[in-house]
């Protein structure tokens, strides 16, 4: 009988819905969250995986040397490698593809590499305009590391203390 | 208008000095809803976005104040797309019938003492019947498209406008009661002398059924069912594109506005001053009482989850409409012995 009255009593005088306004109207006041993208962006992790790229070591030699785990790795079977001897000896790629479309960038390929030759950059504003483009070559990879050198060996050094 | 318009235009006959008249008269009341419409979507959305704790539109202008305008030009210039095997007369007529009413209730409107388009005694009916009449627009919107979401939309839609009509009309009886007319200038006139001589403390119970009614009645969350974007994607207007789309649109906030002009005038005083020994009466007051309503509609969107079908029926039928009949046997007590300032 009391509980009967106490709940007529509250959805009558709504008391409730006073609260919930209550609440939405103390947000109202707040400070906004919002980040105006693209003016101002969201701090980045060192470890963010975002646009793939391949590598050097300090003399210009690429570090990659064939040895295929990230193509055997790879969940998505984006990659694709081919390699042959070099005229020093060493194997090396020929050929060296990451198709983006369908690439899910979990970034395993980053992980299996022996070498640290293939690495995923912070790059993520990135777009193709035509048919092919969302397939890497190994130059295009190459031309990306050679960019991003600086950015890619700070983060990796930011990153080695938790490896 | 037609004094000042007789001079100018004497060669005219007076049937065409009154039409001129008239028409400017229109214009006169419907370009600044319009522009109140748009800016109303505008706070819409910039309103719910700081209860989100976002900030809302504000890329197109100095805050986003042109937003509307690109709103306007984009629907203006998008296709109307006519579904397979829709009827094409209703499909295109619907939002008119949806619009018109919505524009014809504003024609009662009094702003102040003598600013009123048409001073007719039966203005709280003529207003009844075209809020009623907006609900074709819907149910025709619904059955032209050829669309089950539509369908359901509009099926929805009319059993909820039947439901809370009743509950409004009872709370319109208990003003005209407390009032003593029909013609909403006297309903506020009745009202006059302090705060204390509103109808919202008589009538409280009133007061809240006939705003949540008028919720209910202009399809707004808490009640939004016939348009229900999270379930049957926008119910009765998925078909409709471009103009077509803005025109339901428009009705719909000048429905919202025209509640909220309502309800000020009828519970709240309308242009009467809550203070008037420091600022006399003007329409400012009414202006400011309808925005802390149309503000109240948004604020219910940010907050309250959409009511499931069921229980909008349940309130409609079996709360709402008993609280009104109870209450209007209290102020028949109360006007029968003439109690306070209100019935005396």
């Amino acid at each position: 009988m009391m509980n009967k009255i106490k709940y007529y009593l509250k959805s009558f005088l709504f008391l409730e819905l006073l609260q919930g306004l209550s609440v939405t109207g103390g947000y109202f006041f707040k400070k906004k969250l919002t980040i105006q993208y693209p003016e101002a962006k969201t701090p980045i992790s060192p470890r963010f995986r975002g646009l793939h790229a391949l590598r050097r070591y300090a003399n210009g030699e690429e570090r990659c040397i064939a040895c295929k785990l990230c193509e055997a790795v790879c969940p998505a079977l984006a990659i694709t490698i081919e390699s042959e001897q070099r005229a020093d000896g060493t194997r090396r790629t020929t050929r060296y593809d990451i198709d983006l479309f369908k690439c899910i960038y979990c970034g395993f390929c980053e992980e299996a590499c022996p070498v640290d030759s293939i690495v995923e950059t912070n790059v993520f504003e990135y777009h193709f305009e035509n048919r092919g483009e969302n397939i890497m070559t190994k130059d295009k990879l190459l031309e990306i590391g050679d960019r991003y050198e600086a950015q890619l060996a700070a983060d990796r050094a930011a990153d080695a203390l938790y490896r | 208008m037609i004094e000042f318009l007789t001079p100018y235009l004497d060669f005219l006959p007076y049937e065409l000095i009154y039409l001129i008249a008239t028409l400017i008269k229109v214009v006169v009341i419907l370009v600044p809803l319009f522009v109140i419409v748009a800016y109303y979507t505008y706070a819409e959305r910039k309103i719910i976005g700081y209860m989100q704790i976002r900030i809302g539109p504000n890329r197109v202008g100095p805050k986003g104040l042109f937003q509307p305008f690109a709103d306007m030009f984009k629907l203006m210039f998008k296709e109307i797309i006519l579904p397979t095997n829709a009827n094409i007369y209703l499909f295109i007529i619907a939002p008119v019938l949806a619009f018109a009413p919505a524009m014809a209730a504003w024609a009662v409107i009094p702003f102040n003492d003598t600013l009123v388009f048409s001073n007719i005694n039966a203005g709280l009916l003529y207003i009844l019947a075209m809020t009623s009449l907006g609900v074709y627009g819907v149910i025709i919107a619904g059955w032209a498209s050829n669309s089950k979401y539509a369908l359901l939309g509009a099926m929805r839609s009319a059993a909820q406008i039947v439901a809370y009509e009743i509950a409004m009309g009872f709370a319109l009886v208990g003003v005209l009661m407390a009032g003593g007319s029909l013609n909403l200038g006297e309903i506020v006139n009745a009202q006059a002398g302090s705060v204390y001589h509103w109808f919202f403390i008589p009538l409280f119970p009133l007061f809240m059924v006939y705003f949540i009614a008028g919720v209910a009645e202009t399809n707004r969350a808490p009640f939004d069912v016939a348009e229900g974007e999270s379930e049957i994607v926008a119910g009765f207007h998925v078909e409709y594109s471009g103009m077509t789309f803005a025109v339901f649109f428009l009705a719909e906030y000048a429905n919202m506005i025209l509640i909220s002009m309502l309800t000020a005038l009828m519970f709240l005083g309308g242009w009467l001053s809550p203070i008037p020994s420091l600022l006399g009466d003007s329409v400012v007051w009414l202006f400011l009482k309808t925005g802390f309503f149309m503000l109240l509609f948004l604020w219910f969107r940010a907050t309250f989850p959409r009511y499931r079908y069921d229980q909008i029926m349940r309130l409609g039928w079996k709360v709402l409409i008993p609280v009104t009949i109870v209450w209007l046997t209290v102020e028949g007590i109360m006007v029968y012995y003439k109690v306070g300032p209100w019935f005396a």
